[in-house]
């Protein structure tokens, strides 16, 4: 089965990182990708800009064009991985890897995929 | 990543919304900023045994708040200190609490502390340091360091910024809708000075002050967060990232300026180019123009050039053209007149400058771009005129040495003898 974990954490925060704790937080991420992308698991992986690029379209008769995210959160959604699990315990464990790598006070959200078009072109 | 590490980051992320609400409460700004100090203090003996707080700022306002007051009450009646975990045991419930003292009003309370730190008495650069201080929580040692002055004269400076900073007495109510616009556009002049003032360092300089542009940065970005929906902010976060992205290719190995053109453009931050060039889409989409949205719009154009011949430089001269009309000011003619030199050649570039000489004749740029202008139309013994004003008027050892690399390569291009008699060069 197909998970999505989507990354949850202050954009304030990890805007305040210096280069050298970014890097060290990525290398760190980059350890765990790794592993599941070996075991042919990783699906696409997104780091999204933050939230000041954001643009949100409300659904109405005429749809309504407002800068900045849909909502206001004090955890921001970052960016996501697509993994395969056979089970949720799977998935839990990788997104426990995945909080142990980058010890900030976000959250990792496992929602199980129900449908997953890869696409092509894009990027 | 350590949890002191986290922890610094997220204080230093609370700060503005912390310290601008604990301003609003105390409405000074000396015990404001105090309250905040105490209460990181109490967040570094607690949070790395109890875990961090949903919500640092809110903590941090609730605790700083109490401690504060708790203080005030002790110098007005003697009492004994209360005990350590009535005021530092924290719950939900007081969180909710820190939620209502903090308010809605967020917004306002962040961009009156900004405000108060571009008070128009104050020069620019106490502005600046005032901010850095203030806003961004960089210490003083920093700042020194990053302005080449000593700790106590930084110290001193700020002081006395602070002191006719306290005299201002800026509304603490709700400001109205011009009074915001008023506000705002002080704030992004101010964020856009702390940029500068990283950006133009140059040599030893440059080094210390480079923590300047990630500041700005970060105030652009908080900025733009209060005020999603203003594309002059949207414009000057775009047009701060697009200049910061070619920080690593400007200077050479010895500290020598390299010139756009000759930028090794793989030097340049991507992710910061994206991040600009998105900015600028959604700020264009207003269609609402302004200086900065302008500017922004010129460096994304470089940005999108994979090699200096593929710059749109009809574009970016007219985009100048709008800047013009918008700001006249002999510093953004000159500028369009190089972008004219690409497109129209440069006689028509020079046309256009030589008007500015009365008014440009103490800016080294005029010369330089001047001289070149001469040096392209073969017009060497002029153009080694300009150049030798433009090494007089330089303001640091890199800019001089950029001009005395030209006039270097125009004496060894034309010789002596054929420079005594200003031949036209035929290459």
């Amino acid at each position: 089965m197909l998970y999505a974990i989507l990354c949850y954490d202050s954009e304030d925060v990890v805007g305040s990182w210096s280069k050298q704790e970014e890097d060290a937080v990525m290398a760190k991420l980059a350890v765990v990708q790794e592993k599941l992308a070996k075991q042919g698991r990783l699906g696409p992986v997104a780091r999204l800009m933050p939230t000041t690029a954001a643009t949100t379209v409300r659904k109405a008769r005429e749809p309504l064009v407002l800068d900045g995210p849909f909502a206001e959160t004090k955890e921001q959604l970052l960016g996501f991985y697509i993994v395969d699990c056979a089970s949720l315990d799977e998935a839990i464990e990788i997104a426990q890897d995945l909080a142990r790598a980058s010890s900030t006070a976000g959250a990792y959200e496992i929602r199980p995929l129900l449908l997953f078009r890869p696409g092509a072109g894009a990027a | 990543m350590t949890d002191l590490a986290w922890i610094d980051a997220a204080l230093t992320s609370a700060r503005p919304r912390a310290v601008s609400a604990l301003l609003r409460y105390f409405r000074d700004l000396d015990t404001a900023e105090e309250a905040f100090q105490d209460a990181c203090l109490r967040a570094l003996q607690h949070w790395p045994q109890n875990g961090p707080p949903r919500d640092p700022a809110a903590w941090l306002i609730f605790v700083g708040r109490n401690i504060a007051i708790d203080a005030a009450r002790r110098r007005g009646k003697q009492e004994p200190l209360p005990a350590e975990d009535i005021i530092s045991d924290l719950s939900d419930a007081e969180a909710e609490l820190a939620e209502q003292i903090d308010g809605a009003d967020y917004r306002d309370d962040i961009l009156r502390l900004l405000f108060i730190c571009c008070h128009p008495d104050l020069p620019a650069t106490q502005q600046i340091a005032v901010a850095l201080r203030i806003v961004s929580g960089l210490s003083v040692k920093q700042i020194a360091r990053a302005f080449l002055v000593s700790e106590s004269a930084m110290e001193q400076r700020i002081t006395r910024a602070k002191s006719s900073m306290a005299a201002a007495d800026v509304a603490f109510e709700t400001p109205g809708a011009v009074e915001r616009a008023e506000r705002l556009a002080a704030v992004a002049t101010m964020i856009y000075l702390v940029f500068n003032e990283g950006y133009s360092a140059q040599g030893a300089a440059a080094a210390a002050r480079a923590p300047l542009c990630d500041e700005a940065i970060r105030l652009a970005r908080l900025l733009l967060r209060l005020f999603p929906g203003e594309p002059e902010i949207m414009g000057l976060m775009a047009l701060l990232l697009l200049q910061h992205a070619r920080s690593s290719a400007r200077f050479d190995a010895d500290g020598a300026i390299v010139l756009l053109e000759d930028q090794d453009r793989s030097l340049w931050n991507r992710e910061m180019i994206a991040e600009g060039l998105a900015l600028i889409d959604k700020a264009m989409r207003h269609k609402r123009s302004g200086p900065y949205q302008l500017q922004a719009a010129i460096a994304a154009l470089h940005a999108r050039a994979a090699r200096p011949e593929d710059t749109d430089w009809a574009q970016i001269d007219l985009l100048y053209a709008a800047l013009e009309r918008l700001q006249p000011s002999p510093v953004i003619t000159l500028n369009r007149a190089v972008a004219v030199a690409k497109v129209r050649g440069p006689a028509a570039a020079l046309a256009m400058i030589e008007p500015l000489a009365p008014r440009l004749s103490g800016y080294f740029h005029f010369f330089g771009v001047k001289g070149a202008l001469l040096l392209q139309l073969g017009r060497a013994r002029e153009a080694r005129t300009a150049f030798d004003q433009a090494i007089a008027l330089a303001n640091t050892t890199a800019e001089a040495a950029h001009i005395r690399m030209q006039l270097d390569r125009l004496i060894k291009d034309s010789g002596p003898d054929r420079d005594a008699e200003a031949r036209p060069k035929r290459h």
